[in-house]
C-alpha cells in the first residue's frame, strides 16, 4: 500500500501513514532548507509542541487554556538561566547581572548550574504549578470561561513578575546571547542541525504520547468529562483528576517546547510568554483542528510559517491576515482545517443521496 | 475492517522506529564542543553581492505593534536618506536596494528578521531597532554572522559591540548633561518617574550615583508598567514630595496620562519642571501642547536647530511626507546613520564588514544636528547635548547647549562618581 493511498483511507491507517510521512519530511528537511530556514523550522516545531498539549487539554478535554505561555515561559526561562550560568563558567555571574543587578547570583538561580538539575526542574516546576493550580480549580468545579480567564490572568501576572524583577530575570530584555548548549557551541552549524533533529524527535515523541493518551481509557474518560462531566461523576470517576492530568501533560509539553526554543532562537523575553503569545498558540490549534491528532501540530506550523512569509512579503500586513484567518475558521470551519476533508465528504454523500 | 489494536500497535511501532532513527541522526550530527579546544567553524562567509551596480541594505523597524507609531518615523527618514544617496550616485557608484522587514515590536521577531536580512537577503548592513530589548535581541545575531547594525536611538549605555554602530546618544551625551543643567539651575532635590524596563531603571541608577556625588537629594523613585495610564497615585506622591524638579523616563502612552494628571493636580513647569528624555516632537501632538508647554526635554537634535544641513533635511522630509510631519531626534539619528555608513564604506573603498569597521574611526558627517564624528573604539558618535523647552507651537526650542560635541563614553569611565556602576 502506498503512502498516498493510505492517506486517502479513513481512520487509523491514515493516521499511521500521516505520521510516517511527517517523520520522513522532517528527516529530509535539512537537505532542501538553508541553515536559516532550518532554524526557523526548528523554532516552529518548538511552538508546535505547545500545540500538541493544547490539542489534548482543549481539543479532547475542553479545557480552554489561555495561559500556556506561562508553562512555555517557565521551561524557556529555566533553560535560559542554566545556559547563562553555564556560559559564565563555574562560580561565574551572567553578564546582565553585572550590568543591571547586584553582581551576585541570587540563591534561587544556583541549583540551575547543574545540567541534570536544570532538566529536572524544566519538567517538574511547570508540572507542579499546573498540578497545584489544576487541583485548586477543578476540584472547585471551576470550568468554561472562568477557567479560561483564570489561566489568562496567570499569563499576565507572570509577565509583570518577569519585567519587575529586572536584576534577576533580565526584565523586558529577557535572557539572550547564549554561547553553548550543554557544552555544544551554538555557533557551529553542525550543532544547530543537531538541535533541529532533537526538536523534530521530541515533537514526534509528543505526538505519539498524545495519540496513546487519546486512544487509551484515559482519553475516553477525558472526552466523556468534556461532554458530560456530571454523568462521568455519577459513574464513579473523578472528573477533577482527569482534568488535572490532562492539564499537567499539556503544561509539561509547553515547558519542553520552551526549553528547546531557547537554544534554537537564542532569546526568551516576556513578549514570548505573555497573553498575546498564549492566544497565538491557541490560534494555530484552532485553525488546524483542535480535536484531531495532527491538526494542532500542522495548524501551528502553518500559522508560524505564514506569519514569517507573509510579513516578509508585506511588512506590517501579517496581523490583518491572522485576524481574518481566525474569523474565517471559527465562522465556517469550527473543526479547523483538519475537518475540511470530512466536510467535503459529507457534502458529496449528501449530493449523492439527493441524486 | 482491520482490528483496532493492531493498528494502534502499528502507530507505536512506527513512532518508536522513527524516533530511534532521528535520535541516531541527531547524535551523529554533533559538532564542536566549547570546551574541547577544537575551533568551531565560524559562521558562514558573508554572502553580500557587490558584483552588480546595486548593493542591498536592510531596514528593520516595527511597522506593526505598539512601537509602530515611533518606529515608522525612523523608517520614513531612512527611506529619505536612501533616496538622497541614490539620487547622488549611490555608495561607491552602486545604487542602494532597500529590503524592509517588520520587527512587529517583539524582540524575538527582531532577532529572526535580522538573521533573514543577513543570511537570506545578504544585505551589507542593517539599520533599525528602537527598544533596548530589540537591540539586545539582535546583538548576538550580528556578532555571530559578523554583520553590521546601525542603531539610531538614545539608550542606557553600558554596551559596545564591534558589530553595532550607535548613532543615538549614550548616557553621558543626554542624561548626564541634563543633570549638569539641573545642578547649574540650583536644583537640590529630584523625583524620578519612569516606565518599568531597562532604560529607566539604568538611567535612574546613574542619576542616583550622580545625585549622591553632587549633593542632590532623590526624594522619590516610582515606576509604572509600560502602557500604564493611571497616574493619580504617582502624581500625588510627586506633589507631596515637593521636589525642585522631576526627571521623567516614562515611555509612550504613559506620558499622555502622566502630564494630564500633572496639570490636573495643579502643578506647572514654573513650579516643578519635568525633564523628559523620551518625549520628542512626534509625541508632543499626542500629549497635547497645552498639557506640556514649558516643560523641558534633553536630546541632541530638535527640528528648530539652526543649520543649513537641518534646513535641507526638514525641507526634504516635509516635501516627501507632508507639511504636518515634524522631525525628531531618533529620525535625525537614523538619517545620519545611513549617511555615516556611506562615508565609512567610501573611506574603506569596500563593503566588507572588517574594512568598514577598520575605516570607521574619525569618519565625519555634516548632520542636521551639527557635525558628528565616529569613535572607532566604542562605535558611538560625538554629539552635542541640547536642553530644550517645549513651545506653544508644539516644537522644542534650545534652552541650553553643551556648546561642543561630547565624546561618547558608554561605560561612564571618565566620571569618578560613576565608579561601580558597570
Amino acid at each position: 500500500m502506498t503512502v498516498l493511498s493510505a492517506l486517502a483511507r479513513p481512520g487509523r491507517t491514515r493516521t499511521l501513514a500521516a505520521y510516517g510521512l511527517a517523520a520522513a519530511l522532517l528527516l529530509l528537511a535539512p537537505t532542501v532548507l538553508s541553515p536559516f530556514r532550518l532554524d526557523l523550522l526548528a523554532k516552529f516545531l518548538c511552538l508546535a509542541m505547545v500545540a500538541v498539549g493544547i490539542g489534548l487539554a482543549w481539543g479532547r478535554g475542553g479545557l480552554l487554556t489561555l495561559g500556556q505561555g506561562v508553562y512555555f515561559g517557565l521551561g524557556g526561562y529555566l533553560m535560559a538561566m542554566h545556559l547563562k550560568l553555564a556560559d559564565a563558567g563555574p562560580g561565574g555571574v551572567p553578564d546582565f547581572m553585572l550590568l543591571y543587578g547586584t553582581g551576585q547570583v541570587p540563591g534561587w538561580w544556583e541549583p540551575l548550574r547543574s545540567p541534570i538539575a536544570a532538566i529536572l526542574l524544566i519538567l517538574l516546576v511547570p508540572a507542579a504549578l499546573a498540578a497545584a493550580l489544576g487541583w485548586a480549580v477543578f476540584t472547585r468545579r471551576v470550568r468554561g470561561a472562568y477557567f479560561a480567564i483564570l489561566s489568562q490572568a496567570l499569563a499576565a501576572a507572570f509577565t509583570i513578575l518577569l519585567i519587575g524583577q529586572q536584576q534577576t530575570t533580565g526584565g523586558t530584555n529577557g535572557l539572550n546571547g547564549f554561547r553553548a548548549f550543554f557544552g555544544y557551541d551554538l555557533a557551529d552549524p553542525a550543532n544547530r542541525l543537531m538541535l533541529y533533529f532533537i526538536a523534530a524527535a521530541v515533537l514526534l515523541g509528543m505526538v505519539a504520547v498524545a495519540h496513546q493518551l487519546a486512544t487509551s481509557r484515559f482519553g475516553e474518560l477525558l472526552v466523556a468529562v468534556r461532554d458530560q462531566e456530571d454523568r462521568g461523576r455519577f459513574l464513579g470517576y473523578d472528573p477533577a483528576l482527569v482534568k488535572v492530568v490532562a492539564y499537567v501533560v499539556a503544561a509539561v509539553m509547553a515547558a519542553i517546547g520552551g526549553a528547546l526554543f531557547v537554544p534554537i532562537v537564542g532569546i526568551i523575553s516576556p513578549a514570548d510568554v505573555g497573553v498575546v503569545p498564549s492566544i497565538g498558540f491557541l490560534i494555530g490549534v484552532a485553525i488546524g483542528g483542535r480535536a484531531t491528532l495532527l491538526g494542532p501540530v500542522l495548524g501551528s506550523i502553518a500559522v508560524s510559517w505564514a506569519q514569517t512569509s507573509i510579513s516578509e512579503q508585506f511588512p506590517s500586513g501579517w496581523i490583518y491576515f491572522q485576524g481574518a484567518l481566525f474569523i474565517l475558521v471559527v465562522a465556517f470551519l469550527p473543526g479547523g482545517l483538519a475537518s475540511v476533508a470530512g466536510v467535503a465528504r459529507r457534502r458529496r454523500t449528501a449530493e449523492r443521496s439527493r441524486a | 475492517m482491520r482490528p483496532r489494536s493492531l493498528s494502534r500497535h502499528g502507530v507505536t511501532r512506527l513512532s518508536t522506529v522513527s524516533l530511534a532513527a532521528l535520535a541516531v541522526v541527531a547524535l551523529s550530527a554533533c559538532g564542536a564542543r566549547v570546551d574541547s579546544g577544537e575551533a568551531a567553524p565560524t559562521a558562514a562567509e558573508s554572502c553580500v553581492d557587490t558584483s552588480g551596480d546595486t548593493v542591498k541594505v536592510g531596514f528593520l523597524n516595527s511597522l506593526s505593534g505598539t512601537m509602530a507609531i515611533s518606529e515608522q518615523t525612523v523608517h520614513d527618514s531612512l527611506q529619505l536618506a536612501a533616496e538622497e544617496i541614490n539620487a547622488d550616485g549611490g555608495v561607491l557608484g552602486k545604487q542602494l536596494e532597500i529590503v524592509s522587514e517588520d520587527g512587529q515590536s517583539e524582540p524575538t521577531v527582531f532577532a529572526e528578521k535580522a538573521g533573514k536580512l543577513i543570511t537570506s537577503d545578504c544585505v551589507a548592513a542593517v539599520f533599525g531597532g528602537w527598544t533596548s530589548a530589540s537591540r539586545k535581541a539582535m546583538l548576538p545575531v550580528f556578532e555571530a554572522q559578523d554583520s553590521l547594525l546601525f542603531y539610531p536611538v538614545q539608550y542606557e549605555g553600558l554596551e559596545s559591540s564591534p558589530n553595532i554602530f550607535y548613532t543615538g546618544a549614550t548616557t553621558n551625551q543626554q542624561i548626564v548633561p541634563a543633570l549638569d543643567y539641573l545642578a547649574e539651575q540650583g536644583t537640590e532635590s529630584l523625583f524620578l518617574v519612569g516606565s518599568d524596563y531597562v532604560f529607566p531603571r539604568t538611567a535612574n541608577k546613574i542619576i542616583n550615583a550622580y545625585a549622591e556625588a553632587h549633593g542632590i537629594e532623590i526624594v522619590g523613585e516610582e515606576y509604572a508598567p509600560l502602557g500604564h495610564t493611571d497616574f493619580s497615585t504617582i502624581v500625588n506622591k510627586v506633589k507631596s514630595a515637593d521636589a525642585d524638579a522631576v526627571f521623567n523616563t516614562l515611555n509612550g502612552d504613559s506620558n499622555v496620562a502622566f502630564f494630564k494628571e500633572y496639570n490636573n493636580a495643579g502643578m506647572s513647569a514654573d513650579e516643578m519642571p519635568v525633564v523628559s528624555v523620551s518625549i520628542a516632537e512626534e509625541e508632543i501632538g499626542g500629549i497635547g501642547v497645552d498639557n506640556i508647554e514649558g516643560q523641558l526635554t534633553a536630546w541632541n537634535y530638535y527640528q528648530t536647530v539652526e543649520s543649513p544641513a537641518n534646513e535641507a533635511f526638514v525641507e526634504a522630509f516635509k516635501a516627501k511626507y507632508g507639511e504636518d510631519r515634524p522631525t525628531s531626534d531618533p529620525m535625525e539619528a537614523a538619517y545620519t546613520s545611513l549617511h555615516l555608513w556611506k562615508a565609512m564604506v567610501e573611506k574603506a573603498e569596500s563593503f566588507a564588514v572588517a574594512d568598514v569597521v577598520a575605516a570607521a574611526d574619525g569618519v565625519t558627517f555634516d548632520a542636521p544636528e551639527g557635525q558628528v564624528v565616529v569613535n572607532g573604539d566604542n562605535h558611538h558618535i560625538a554629539k552635542t547635548a541640547l536642553i530644550g523647552t517645549i513651545g506653544e507651537d508644539g516644537l522644542i526650542h534650545t534652552e541650553w547647549s553643551s556648546g561642543e560635541p561630547i565624546e561618547p563614553d558608554p561605560y561612564l569611565e571618565g566620571y569618578d562618581w560613576a565608579d561601580g556602576l558597570s
